[in-house]
């Protein structure tokens, strides 16, 4: 993006992108760790949506930085358009299936309101 | 540049092994449904910090096939296990 206007050649330009990029990476080792520690699946799905996407955006805003040419931004703005429309829609999938499935949610857990809920109701 | 790209390929490869463990040991089909979309993910940003590290922009349209095959991937599984059941 900053390449178009021939910026990209900046030590300041860098410096900004590698610390996006850094922080992005910080946020993709927490959904790891999230994914291997918290008890259940749906406290897993938490972990494997959420910090991973807002990681991705920074990634890809420092990537955006660097890229030359406007085919690249284009791309980028493409990803992360891509991760925001599919990641809430497949957590959404996978946990009305874990659910629907039999699996156990974690004793820790405090509303559990699917638990009162009718199934056929629920889930037409 | 080089410096920040090599840490961050690094902390993508100790989540990615994270979500190998669990993706090996999850008790259920929906544990490993879910490690394998997060590795994707990472492997997605793994590109985007490639691409930032070299400046071409070669490998750009491999994230969005990559991203587009995870999201169906995901979809297809969570429709089967709910479907077939555990």
């Amino acid at each position: 993006m900053i390449a178009l206007v021939g910026l990209s050649e900046l030590p300041v330009t860098s410096v900004i992108s590698a610390v996006l990029i850094v922080a992005g990476c910080l946020l993709g080792l927490l959904g790891g760790i999230g994914v291997y520690r918290l008890p259940d699946v749906f406290g897993r799905m938490h972990a494997a949506t959420k910090p991973p996407t807002l990681g991705l955006v920074l990634v890809v805003v420092g990537a955006m930085l660097k890229v030359n040419g406007l085919a690249g931004v284009t791309l980028l703005v493409l990803v992360i358009l891509l991760q925001f429309l599919t990641a809430p829609v497949g957590a959404h999938m996978v946990a009305r299936a874990a659910y629907e499935s039999g699996d156990q949610v974690d004793e820790g857990t405090v509303v559990d309101e699917l638990e009162q809920a009718d199934p056929p109701e629920m889930f037409p | 540049m080089i410096l920040a790209t090599n840490l961050g390929f690094i902390l993508l490869s100790i989540g990615a092994f994270f979500t190998l463990a669990r993706l090996v040991q999850g008790p259920s089909l929906a544990d490993r449904v879910v490690a394998t979309d997060l590795l994707l993910t990472l492997l997605v940003m793994g590109i985007g910090v490639l691409s930032a590290r070299t400046g071409e922009d070669t490998y750009l349209i491999v994230m969005v096939i990559v991203a587009m095959v995870g999201f169906f991937g995901t979809t297809m599984v969570a429709r089967f296990i709910e479907r077939r059941g555990a």
